[in-house]
């Protein structure tokens, strides 16, 4: 029995093999001498003694070899051999050799690459964070909605007083500002967060300091900011005194008290945070007045870490538990309001919960591009093993067992996948931070989504090798389990084209590569349709003829009746220039990221069930807006300068908001409720899009800015002028009221409307490249497949030919098995295709899973592939010599 | 090489090899001559064959194996029982005594 001792002592002697050979010859040739040197004593002459002690001693080459193999271990020394028989067959045929690693590189490739991005998601999206296993989001939910809120400042704090399960809760409010730097003025992200961030999150600054305790209180009372490393190197210069300089943030002067880490992104999934302020500045960046004392102001996005061995489950139950009390002590401003705990990549809040599912079905688009690889790389294996038919044979008849033979096929195919992997986990090493490339970065703000190669990503991708390995030593493994010694051995080699019961393997194999690239295509076509659908969506305004722009007065330190002065003047100039027909401020532009302020409303005519306070959405907007986006009123006016702080407060709905709140009867001279002040309605305006293209019409309203006043606005001008006339010539006028603001770029609105798209054209050029990867593939199986059964049956064709076959008939015989693989994988496909396509409905817009068109496009390209695919077999068939054929009988 | 020799029985090398270490190290040609002379040349063993025996005892850790100098002052591998090979030579001892007296049992009341 083998005991530790033993394998220890064999371990030892793979050290010491060069030593053990040397010392084993010295060894038996002193045996031999002494013998000898006995036998000449004996009276023997020198040779006949020599010649006796040989005998004595029998085979020394045997004796070598049994000593030797005393001390290895068997299977290694097999396995050994195998791998040097596999590798001397891959050098022996270079091409085979490519290819299948080729196949099996990309497949392996795409599965490392894209499981490392998911991976990353899932288990450490933010960087250099500490114990991200624990943490958890934090939203505000309300009873009878399935959207979420965020919560509010001070229920934030009850939580975190009163709670036991966690080690610790800190917020992290994605912000914005203006940086301007030098001449340079930029969008930068940061967020807002609690004095206790750094700490909490284990990440200490590299230079000067995070925040202290009390600094997230008061109202603007803690002015200091922590820069990024990224912000640091490239806006300061990597400056060593930087800490104590100070940076106008929002218009406020900060000072820098800590840079951050390399490699440390902030925690917010997508975007690369620059700088972090603590929550006491929140009304600098927020906008809407001091919220950290007020229960009514859902603003924060939280997290919290459980303590180790805490369940989600126990976390969520104390949650809810503090939840209800807090609905209890404050009804009005928490009824009907609870607290909710979500896994980091559900985060309501961030782009987790948008990229996790995507990422899901691209996993599962990859898994097919491996099996269409695998199948490639089988088929190819299939054609040499029977090749290599006569080969097994004879070492099977030699009396090498079955189970040798299959080992030495595995050993082949474990070989090919891992140079596969190897070449897999180099393609994926190169697209970690692919991800990034799909979505563009605009103007400052980048982005961020975590890919690395770790053990996790090094797991799965060997049990994806092994699983290949499997898949790719099995087929062969059929064929050879089904040797037919005496047959095989007749070696009778002439065919008929796919007339043949042997290759139903091969052809299995280019059915199920074509039904599977099927199915990627239809994907595909479903995409690229629904792409269409949201581009050619009316948005409700008129996106080609309206630029959008802003003028950061903000950090340049105005005041609200600076701001006020200023921007009527330059309304008034910019009216005036030629070729500009309208031109109106509103808070914010639609479609770009950040949000629209929104209120719990009341309305004269709608019954509130105690349940429920409806939350609706607005923009401040001046007057003639509507006019100069293009969205049409229903009825009623717009606003004008006459709605300013001192006349009647007005609003304007939208059509949905109409419906849901006045059920039918007019809406206009009736009142609506906004933050607590009641307001009349003046007008109807047609829907829109507001925060998405594919959004359901939601309810909207409007309120003039002049009686909702806030400084940050944008710039909506209605022109057919080009967006970089009108940068210079708004540049011009702007400089010439104030020569220190800056301007941020101008773009169209279609421009603005495009990058909104962005994720669905990453999703489309995604998978449209995997599925023409498929397609390729499955193309090269099929042309494989038909190339050998052409090569096979040389005989066959030649005798048709001989018959008077002409080539075109040739061709047809050919083409026709190959369309015949094709119809088959495609009908495959098809039923595939039907129940899968379901899967990608959350990401079609207009366009139904089953889309004929879709179907038939896929068909289409497939036959077109195929086509393409059998032509160069079918014209070697036609060049088929009838005379060479049939005398090589 | 035609001889009327007896044929070892399975594993009975280990103990013969075993048993001529018993009294002190030796090197493999010694073992080799003591077994041959003990056995008065009645035993059917290739030199050649002694040494992967040797070599899977060395595996099992019953011998140790050192070089030291003949006794006609040549280099030679010396090979000496390890307390373990030690208990193993009484235990097969043992049990080939009672196997040897089991046969003698059978083969005088047949």
């Amino acid at each position: 029995m083998p005991t530790f001792r033993e394998f220890m002592n064999r371990l030892q002697f793979l050290r010491r093999r060069a030593r053990f050979d040397r010392e084993l010859h010295d060894e038996l040739h002193f045996h031999l001498e002494a013998r000898a040197a006995d036998f000449e004593d004996q009276g023997l002459s020198k040779d006949e003694a020599l010649r006796r002690a040989r005998i004595e001693f029998g085979s020394v080459q045997l004796a070598r070899e049994d000593s030797r193999e005393a001390w290895l271990f068997q299977w290694l020394e097999h396995l050994l051999m195998d791998l040097r028989v596999g590798a001397r067959m891959l050098w022996r045929s270079p091409s085979f050799s490519i290819l299948a690693i080729l196949c099996l590189t990309l497949g392996i490739g795409a599965n490392a690459a894209v499981f490392s991005w998911a991976e990353g998601l899932l288990f450490r999206p933010y960087p250099a964070v500490a114990h991200q296993e624990r943490l958890m989001a934090l939203s505000g939910i309300s009873r009878g909605e399935t959207g979420i809120t965020l919560l509010s400042w001070p229920d934030y704090l009850d939580l975190q007083r009163n709670s036991t399960l966690f080690d610790a809760f800190f917020v992290s409010k994605i912000t914005g500002t203006t940086l301007s730097i030098g001449e340079r003025a930029e969008r930068t992200l940061g967020s807002i967060v609690s004095a206790n961030y750094f700490e909490a999150i284990g990440v200490h600054p590299i230079l000067g300091r995070g925040f202290l305790p009390g600094e997230d209180t008061g109202s603007s009372g803690h002015p200091v900011t922590v820069i990024s490393y990224q912000l640091w190197q490239t806006r300061f210069k990597a400056d060593p005194q930087i800490i104590g300089k100070t940076q106008r943030l929002n218009g406020v002067t900060h000072t820098i008290v800590g840079v951050a880490p390399q490699g440390f992104y902030g925690t917010f999934v997508g975007w690369a945070m620059q700088f972090w302020v603590p929550a006491s500045m929140e009304e600098i960046f927020e906008g809407g007045g001091y919220k950290l004392g007020d229960r009514n102001a859902r603003w924060i996005e939280s997290y919290a870490r459980l303590k180790p061995g805490v369940s989600a489950q126990q976390a969520q139950q104390e949650i809810s538990a503090l939840a209800s009390r807090l609905e209890h002590d404050y009804p009005l401003t928490n009824r009907g309001r609870s607290v909710r705990l979500w896994p980091l990549w559900e985060t309501p809040f961030n782009n987790a919960g948008t990229l996790l599912p995507t990422l899901g079905i691209m996993l599962a688009v990859v898994a097919c591009v491996l099996l269409i690889a695998c199948a490639n790389v089988g088929n190819l294996l299939l054609v040499r093993s029977f090749a290599r038919r006569h080969e097994m044979t004879v070492r099977a008849a030699l009396g090498a067992g079955r189970a040798r033979l299959l080992k030495q096929l595995l050993t082949e195919g474990l070989l090919l996948s891992l140079l596969g992997a190897c070449g897999g986990l180099l393609v994926a090493h190169w697209c970690r931070h692919a991800l990034v490339l799909l979505f563009p970065a605009r103007g400052g703000v980048s982005m961020y989504l975590p890919g690395d190669i770790d053990w996790r990503v090094l797991a799965v991708t060997s049990a994806v090798c092994l699983l290949a390995t499997l898949l790719l030593g099995v087929v062969p493994a059929i064929q050879t389990s089904k040797l037919d010694l005496a047959a095989a051995l007749r070696t009778e080699m002439a065919g008929v084209v796919g007339g043949h019961g042997r290759s139903w393997a091969r052809s299995g194999l280019v059915v199920l590569q074509v039904s599977l690239s099927f199915v990627l295509l239809v994907g595909s076509g479903l995409l690229i349709k629904s792409l269409d659908k949201i581009r050619s969506t009316n948005p409700g305004f008129s996106a080609h003829r309206v630029l959008t722009t802003a003028v950061d007065l903000v950090s340049a330190g105005y005041s609200v009746q600076q701001a006020k002065t200023f921007q009527d003047e330059l309304l008034d100039r910019v009216q005036a220039l030629p070729g500009v027909e309208s031109a109106a401020f509103a808070r914010l532009a639609p479609l770009s990221y950040g949000s629209y302020s929104s209120s719990p409303i009341a309305v004269d005519a709608y019954n509130v069930s105690p349940e429920e306070q409806p939350t609706v959405e607005y923009n401040e907007v001046g007057p003639g807006y509507l006019a100069t986006m293009g969205i049409p009123l229903v009825s009623g006016r717009e606003f004008t300068r006459a709605d300013d702080q001192s006349a009647a407060l007005v609003a304007i709905v939208n059509q949905t908001m109409a419906t849901q709140f006045w059920k039918g009867s007019n809406p206009i001279g009736q009142r609506v409720q906004v933050k607590g002040r009641w307001m009349t309605v003046v007008g109807i305006a047609k829907d829109s899009k507001y925060q998405s293209m594919r959004e359901i019409p939601t309810p909207f309203f409007y309120v003039p800015r002049s009686q909702n006043f806030a400084i940050a606005a944008s710039l909506h001008i209605r022109t057919p002028l080009a967006p970089q006339d009108m940068a210079i010539t708004l540049g011009r006028e702007i400089h010439a009221l104030d020569a220190n603001l800056a301007l941020y770029e101008v773009i169209p609105l279609q421009e603005q409307l495009d990058r909104s798209t962005a994720s669905q054209k990453a999703a489309v050029t995604l998978l449209g490249v995997l599925g023409g990867l498929a397609l390729l593939l499955a193309a090269i199986g099929l042309y494989g497949v038909m190339s050998y059964a052409v090569s096979q049956s040389t005989r066959e064709l030649g005798l048709r030919m001989a018959l008077g076959a002409r080539a075109s008939d040739l061709l047809r015989l050919v083409i026709s098995q190959g369309l015949a693989l094709t119809l088959v994988g495609a009908v495959l496909g098809t039923a595939a295709a039907l129940g899968l396509t379901r899967l990608l409905v959350n990401y079609l817009y207009g366009v139904s899973p089953h889309d004929p068109l879709a179907f038939a496009s896929a068909f289409a390209v497939m036959l077109v592939a195929t086509l393409v695919a059998c032509l160069v077999p079918a014209w070697r068939a036609t060049r088929t010599d009838p005379m060479r054929a049939l005398r090589q009988e | 090489m035609p001889k009327n020799d007896t044929q070892l029985l399975p594993g009975t090398l280990f103990l013969l090899i075993l048993k001529s270490l018993a009294r002190g190290p030796l090197h493999g040609y010694a073992i080799a001559k003591r077994i041959k002379n003990a056995s008065d040349n009645g035993l059917a063993i290739e030199d050649g064959s002694l040494y992967p025996a040797l070599n899977r005892l060395l595996v099992k850790g019953w011998l140790q194996a050192h070089w030291g100098t003949s006794e006609n002052n040549r280099k030679a591998r010396f090979y000496r029982l390890t307390p373990e090979g030690r208990k193993q030579l009484h235990a097969e001892a043992r049990e080939f005594e009672k196997l040897v007296k089991n046969i003698q049992l059978v083969m005088r009341t047949v």
